[in-house]
């Protein structure tokens, strides 16, 4: 019943999130909402002293939405801008793949979790909201190359 | 069962098709109705017949598809109780709102620049429109643009825990010029006292709007006792097709209304730097109508009519009662809206604790149970209760007892699969 969605990573990730609700010195930040179903996110995005990716988020919404935002900072806090990038746009591949593709778990770790979610066009959004919100603040803060920001190609 | 249900379905091609690897329950009539081989029939008989644009053309097609667009109004119009001059065919129930809408915000423009228009229609600052706080966006947001193009002031009932309208909060004064309210609630269920607000507008001398998209495809209605101006409803929630909806409105107020959308069809006579217009219903459709739709909508009026409006209602009530029984006997599961069949519809919409809406949609879907989940556009609902959305359930006549006990049953598979199965004391 429906284990093809719910992966238990998802299930995992959903009850016990991680990642924190705030950062000390947040350069920019992004709401979103998801107005077919009421769902919100807000991302907030600063960086290291070395540099590296700092994330907050705080939101509600469906397993999938509050799964993927706690997946998505477990993921990228403390990347390099580049690193966050690449991971970024993989991560969009795949729920762009209508259940096709098979994710890189060397790149994805966690995140191959939702490739099942590809296959309800009614759930991407779902999973994809706070990754939206991230990319908004990173384009806010300058702290992105163009590629990283999603739905943009070089 | 008041109602022969098994040979009510057997009308309904899709009903007998699976989803997800198992037969389809279908519990979404609220966002849409399915529909009967007669309506298909109908439409695809009048293509294969007599298909030619209506209201033009003198040869025998273009005089037989007239016929049957305007037989399919007088059909439709004595569904209500009304003249076939009161029926206007929109595209949708929103458009025949916002019509409505548009005639206000027409005739405030046009006031203002010196023409001769109806002052029931001419809105500005110090009047107001009165809606509720359980409002359709599509009675909702008209409202809103028209107020903020007008100068207008938008107000509301409120409502109460129970999820009815809160009668102490009535906002309407003789600044009221409108009174825009829903007939049923779409994500409550709610049916409000529809003949005492239009008894308060009119005291007021404002004028009053019902949404009927609710309403008319679940209860007999007769549109004049319920003391309306407007009223309007959707062809695709009475088992027609989709783009059609209806507007009804008096004849004399209809006729005192300048148009919406001009063009074709919608004229009485044109010159290069003028134009009059039409007598109502055919001012308000202008440009080549949707001819089969409508037809399509009136062999639906017939197939409900020959089941009856009574009897719809009365297994509509019996299957309500089951639901708000059954999903009451549910630990973790919370209604949305009234908790009885008194002034209430089939449409329940419940919370289940520790799970999200969209969550109990998919897993009831995965069990072949199609429900709607979110805000049903009615997000300040939302708001009032403090939940983010809802799952809702809504019935027909063409479900029984065991579609109800496969949704619940479903609602528990949920429960089990998030582990949030409550304990029950004792």
């Amino acid at each position: 019943m429906s284990e093809d969605l719910y992966q238990e990573i998802i299930l995992d990730h959903y009850k016990n999130p991680r990642g924190v609700a705030a950062i000390d010195y947040p350069l920019a930040d992004s709401h979103q909402v998801n107005p077919t179903c009421g769902d919100e996110v807000t991302v907030w995005v600063g960086q290291d002293t070395e540099g590296r990716l700092q994330i907050a988020y705080q939101g509600q919404g469906c397993s999938i939405s509050q799964a993927s935002s706690s997946v998505m900072s477990e993921l990228l806090v403390g990347k390099t801008p580049e690193e966050a990038a690449k991971i970024q746009t993989a991560f969009l591949e795949l729920m762009q793949s209508k259940g096709l593709l098979d994710p890189d778990e060397e790149v994805l770790e966690d995140a191959v979790a939702f490739a099942g979610v590809s296959r309800y066009p009614a759930r991407i959004k779902c999973a994809l909201i706070s990754w939206m919100a991230l990319a908004d603040a990173q384009i806010k803060s300058g702290l992105t190359s163009d590629s990283a920001s999603l739905g943009r190609k070089e | 069962m008041s109602l022969d249900v098994a040979s009510i379905r057997a009308d309904f091609p899709i009903l007998s098709r699976e989803v997800r690897g198992m037969p389809l329950v279908y519990l979404d009539s609220g966002a849409t109705s399915q529909k009967p081989s007669v309506v298909l029939d109908a439409e695809r008989h009048f293509y294969e017949t007599s298909n030619a644009a209506v209201h033009r053309g003198a040869h025998a097609l273009a005089e037989e598809a007239t016929d049957a667009y305007e037989s399919a109004r007088s059909i439709i119009a004595g569904f209500i109780g009304a003249s076939p001059n009161e029926i206007v065919f929109t595209k949708n129930a929103t458009e025949a709102i916002n019509l409505v809408a548009y005639a206000f915000s027409n005739a405030s423009a046009k006031y203002r620049h010196g023409h001769d228009v109806d002052s029931r229609f001419v809105l500005g600052p110090g009047d107001n429109i009165v809606v509720t706080e359980m409002e359709h966006h599509a009675n909702l947001i008209p409202w809103q643009e028209l107020c903020a193009k007008t100068g207008a002031e938008l107000k509301w009932f409120g409502i109460t825990q129970e999820g009815r309208l809160d009668l102490e909060t009535d906002p309407i004064d003789h600044n009221t010029k409108l009174v825009a309210v829903v007939h049923q609630s779409n994500i409550l269920g709610t049916i409000n006292p529809i003949q005492e607000l239009m008894r308060r507008a009119h005291e007021n001398g404002a004028l009053g709007l019902v949404d009927m998209c609710q309403s008319v495809p679940h209860m007999p209605i007769d549109i004049h006792a319920t003391g309306a101006d407007f009223a309007m409803w959707s062809g695709h929630k009475m088992l027609g097709p989709t783009g059609i909806g209806i507007l009804w409105g008096k004849h004399e107020l209809l006729n005192s209304m300048p148009p919406f959308l001009t063009g074709g069809s919608m004229i009485e006579m044109v010159t290069m730097d003028h134009t009059t217009y039409a007598a109502a219903p055919a001012r308000f459709e202008a440009g080549v109508p949707m001819v089969a739709q409508a037809v399509g909508l009136a062999a639906a009026v017939q197939y409900l009519e020959t089941i009856g409006m009574e009897n719809v209602e009365r297994h509509e009530q019996a299957l309500t009662e089951y639901l708000l029984q059954s999903l009451r006997d549910l630990p973790g599961v919370n209604i949305i809206g009234p908790d009885s069949t008194l002034d209430r519809g089939s449409a329940v919409s419940f919370t289940v604790d520790g799970i999200h809406p969209h969550d109990v949609g998919h897993i009831m879907d995965s069990q072949g149970v199609a429900v709607r989940v979110g805000h049903h556009c009615a997000w300040p609902v939302c708001r009032r209760f403090d939940i983010p959305a809802t799952t809702r359930i809504s019935p027909y006549l063409y479900n029984d007892f065991a579609d109800i006990d496969a949704a619940v049953n479903s609602i528990v598979k949920a429960q089990e699969f998030f582990g949030v199965v409550p304990e029950v004391a004792g």
